[in-house]
């Protein structure tokens, strides 16, 4: 770290990093602000110059994003999604890691690759595969287990499985590439009071481990709730799906089929208002918790 | 990273290996793990060798002979489009990740090697980016890119993706642990300038986690749907995603189609698990240590 006195040279160094934070961040959340505050409003019969203006609504457009029961169908559906993916995945994502990670596995270098290679497979990919393997006619799953993968009801476990299959291996490695930094002195110490391998994965290595968890966690929030890629791509597949099967989707028909500017860009500012309310939410949970225990 | 971890492990695990047996139930849990993960990936791979009968017909684990087939329709469909999607692709992750890893890098080094007025304000700034959902950004984007007439090409799909914060998060840590501040003083000393530090010393130290930082952002360029799925319309100028979208929608309904799909689709994924697995020691996702060795 060097005092300063390099003259104008840090700012010279971050200044393409904060022209395009302004040009493709800061200007957009204002424009999305702008916009969400906005209405088109029609006089007389709408016809000829100036009949269509743009007008100030203030809150009006939230209004009607909170009151709209299709969005708020949505939420729900994406909110059962979300709990399912967010436990199951980063439960096994921590169950493998620290399997990994006990020393006492065959084949660990072939398992961490395998579990870690749906990570290269593109979200669309990996939903066009999953989907066939749950069509009847080529689906080998369906030989072995009679379950119509999309019904109405189970079209929703169906979708997290893409998204667990998709997701467990990067958090593993968050996980795993954590725990290798621990001193490994430490665990010694825990064997020689006595300490049994589950002990120590419970006792020393899931508190170690915590803040990784947490933000872990964090992203995982904010990727479920924007879910959009799965849905729409397995709705070509089934019938089940909606168009504004998550309030994304919903976003999305709003500014690009229907036309509704104004309604996209204030659901889209609610979708991004639940998600940080829902991660700081998650870290106060975690950290008061932390407290109580400590 | 798989260097360091096995070097790690085989010298630490020698001793402690005797009298502390191999546990058969973690080793067959991780297994399971691993044939979940593969399973659709050797799916596809068998599927896309099968001919139309075959798909329907044969058992799922058999190979097809097909396989020629299906690539020689794919790259005729609709006058080889597919090649086309595969070099935007190309383009846009390559392209984007290229950049973004520059300025990430550039970014990195003058967060952690310079003390300046308002450097926390900036760093916080950048990497509160991580917070905003792209849902927020997407469509102000697409709007403000029809705004100067340059919606629906390939920058609109290029620059939004190469401002990534957390890549420069990680290269702030990297630059921190990897270039000594002795090194800059003496160059300081013997008269160099700082653009020539910058580019001589400091950048040439930070390949290791450069690199690491490029593949990331590969990969995410590489599987964003949602971006090109707004920003364009015209289907000469989409990546694989947005293209393999569309074919899928084209072809749903129509049995007949399935094979050009599965093949498309195990063709979309082959470069990437090819990348990730000859590029093994780089995927890290901790840079503190200072060092990929």
């Amino acid at each position: 770290m060097k005092r300063s006195g390099r003259g104008p040279w840090p700012y010279l160094f971050l200044t393409p990093a904060m022209v395009l934070f302004t040009l493709f961040l800061a200007v957009p959340i204002g424009y999305t602000v702008y916009l969400a505050t906005r209405r088109t409003k029609v006089s007389g019969l709408g016809l000829g110059k100036g009949a269509r203006r743009e007008v100030f609504v203030g809150f009006d457009n939230f209004a009607a994003a909170l009151a709209d029961t299709e969005l708020w169908r949505g939420w729900l559906r994406v909110l059962g999604y979300g709990a399912l993916v967010l436990v199951v995945m980063l439960g096994l994502a921590l169950l493998f890691a620290l399997l990994l990670d006990s020393a006492r596995v065959r084949l660990a270098r072939f398992s961490r690759i395998a579990i870690f290679l749906p990570y290269a497979v593109p979200g669309v990919a990996a939903t066009l595969l999953w989907g066939f393997l749950y069509l009847p006619s080529l689906s080998p799953i369906r030989d072995v287990l009679d379950v119509d993968f999309l019904g109405a009801t189970t079209v929703t476990y169906s979708m997290a499985n893409v998204a667990v299959w998709g997701g467990v291996g990067f958090n593993m490695l968050v996980l795993y590439t954590t725990l290798r930094a621990i001193p490994r002195d430490l665990y010694e110490a825990a064997r020689l009071d006595g300490a049994s391998e589950l002990q120590i994965a419970l006792r020393v290595k899931i508190p170690i481990l915590a803040p990784a968890i947490v933000l872990t966690t964090v992203f995982s929030i904010i990727a479920t709730i924007q879910v959009f890629t799965e849905p729409t791509t397995l709705r070509p597949l089934t019938n089940t799906i909606s168009s504004t099967w998550s309030p994304l989707m919903k976003v999305y028909r709003d500014a690009f089929v229907t036309g509704d500017l104004y309604s996209a860009a204030a659901t889209s500012i609610v979708i991004a208002a639940i998600s940080l309310v829902l991660s700081f939410g998650f870290l106060r949970v975690v950290r008061h918790h932390a407290f109580r225990e400590g | 990273m798989a260097a360091t971890v096995s070097h790690r492990r085989s010298r630490a695990g020698s001793g402690r290996l005797i009298g502390r047996p191999v546990g058969a139930v973690p080793t067959a849990l991780l297994l399971i793990g691993a044939i979940y993960c593969l399973f659709p990936v050797v799916w596809v791979l068998i599927a896309a060798t099968k001919s139309p009968g075959e798909l329907f017909s044969t058992a799922t684990l058999s190979f097809g002979t097909g396989f020629l087939d299906n690539v020689a329709e794919l790259f005729a469909y609709r006058d080889g489009v597919f090649w086309l999607w595969a070099g935007n692709t190309l383009l846009y992750a390559g392209g984007g990740a290229l950049l973004s890893t520059a300025v990430s890098a550039v970014s990195g080094y003058a967060l952690a090697k310079y003390r300046f007025r308002g450097r926390d304000a900036i760093f916080n700034l950048l990497i509160g980016g991580i917070l905003v959902p792209a849902v927020v950004l997407a469509i102000p984007q697409y709007l403000l890119f029809s705004k100067i007439g340059l919606a629906d090409s390939y920058w609109a799909v290029l620059l939004p993706q190469i401002l990534h914060p957390y890549s420069i998060y990680l290269a702030r840590i990297y630059a921190a642990a990897a270039i000594p501040d002795s090194l800059l003083e003496a160059g300081r000393i013997d008269g160099a300038g700082e653009w020539r530090l910058m580019s001589r010393v400091a950048m040439p130290l930070m390949v290791p986690g450069m690199v690491t930082i490029f593949l990331f952002q590969f990969v995410a360029i590489w599987n964003n749907f949602l971006l090109p799925f707004i920003m364009l319309g015209d289907d000469g100028k989409f990546p694989l995603t947005v293209g393999l979208y569309t074919l899928l929608a084209a072809g749903a309904n129509q049995p007949a189609l399935y094979n050009l799909i599965l093949t498309g689709a195990f063709l979309s994924i082959v470069p990437l698990i090819a990348l990730f697995l000859t590029m093994q020691r780089y995927w890290r996702t901790d840079l503190s240590s200072g060092a990929v060795k």
